[in-house]
């Protein structure tokens, strides 16, 4: 029976790293789920949701060749796929401001304290060397609802000198 | 009135364009009663195109009522519709009955004028800005034969569109 693995393989960037790794995962008989792969500083990250009809070990086997061919290190856990249960966020925030040490911390904490749930998060440091920006965005729901975020992301613009933007996002289903 | 079922992706009769209305007769009425139905049924839907149960004419209902806070023209149905004026960009989160557990991030115009046929072949104009304008835009190009998916924008970077300014 065909199981679900989480593929985590993260190396330098260089060209040819996701053709590379697609085309081993097929060669080996495999099907993809759901990915995310992006480059984050130099390097290039590859999570991807693998369905393969045998143990861990051969899947492990089969990818280790075209991880180590291309410089990747590799790990593989077993999980469960709850594939076409998309969560749907409601809310979308925005926070930036000069980089410093705590920012996604003192942020994510004070969004758990008021019910928000992230299921999106995707950060970039830019600006210069000598002046580095964070830049964070966040999907999510927002249990305890909208009014309740924004204020502690108010609280949060004052205390810590970022700037946050908060939206709501009703999806539109036509 | 039965619910009349929704074409999903990758059906390839969603990619076709629809004719316009001829005839506004009781036929057309009744059909449009099934669709709008049909509309209601669906979870959250505010909007529904003809093509999308596999009737290729130009007949979209949209009816943005449900949603708190926003102005809008209740119940539309828009026949031979055609999008005149556009004015303004907004980024919005969309999904299609015809998509099922899929959204995506899709530019639309923010105002637009319309006009349109009601069921009684009565042509009508409407100036409408924001969700509602989004959902007709939306409704029309199923017309057309484009779904959400070919106008998706890079949930990535819409604040910053680029990371080092030189
Ligand atoms: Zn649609």
């Amino acid at each position: 029976m065909s199981k679900w693995y989480m593929l985590t393989l993260v190396g330098k960037d260089r060209p040819g790293i996701v053709s590379h790794v697609a085309g081993a995962l097929y060669e080996g008989g495999c099907n993809l789920g759901e990915a995310s792969m992006m480059r984050l500083g130099g390097n290039f990250t590859i999570m991807l949701m693998v369905k393969f009809d045998g143990k861990q070990k051969q899947l492990e086997e089969l990818v280790s060749t075209v991880a180590d061919s291309m410089a990747l290190k590799l790990h593989v856990d077993a999980i469960d796929a709850e594939l076409h249960h998309h969560v749907i966020p409601d809310i979308r925030i925005s926070v930036y401001g000069a980089d410093r040490a705590g920012i996604v911390a003192k942020v994510t904490q004070a969004l758990e304290e008021v019910g928000f749930n992230i299921l999106d998060l995707e950060s970039d440091v830019a600006g210069t060397e000598d002046k580095p920006i964070y830049i964070m965005h966040i999907e999510g729901t927002a249990s305890e609802g909208f009014d309740a975020v924004k204020a502690i992301l108010d609280i949060m613009s004052k205390e810590e000198g970022v700037d946050t933007k908060i939206s709501r996002f009703d999806t539109l289903i036509g | 009135m039965p619910l009349l079922p929704i074409l999903q992706y990758p059906d390839e009769r969603l990619k076709q364009v629809s004719q316009p209305v001829e005839h506004f007769d009781d036929e057309l009425r009744a059909f449009i009663a099934d669709l709008e139905q049909t509309m209601r049924a669906g979870p959250g839907g505010v909007g529904i195109a003809a093509p999308q149960v596999g009737r290729f004419q130009r007949i979209a209902i949209v009816d943005v009522s449900s949603k708190p806070n926003i102005e809008h023209h209740g119940r539309l149905i828009l026949i031979n519709p055609e999008i005149t004026e556009w004015d303004g960009m907004k980024i919005g989160r969309e999904g299609c009955m015809s998509v099922p557990d899929y959204t995506g991030n899709v530019i639309r115009a923010e105002k637009i004028r319309i006009t349109a046929r009601d069921e009684f072949g009565t042509s009508q104009s409407y100036d409408m800005h924001g969700y509602e304008a989004r959902a007709v835009q939306h409704e029309v190009d199923h017309l057309d034969g484009l779904l959400f998916l070919d106008r998706l924008v890079s949930r990535r970077n819409d604040l910053f569109q680029r990371k080092v300014y030189k």
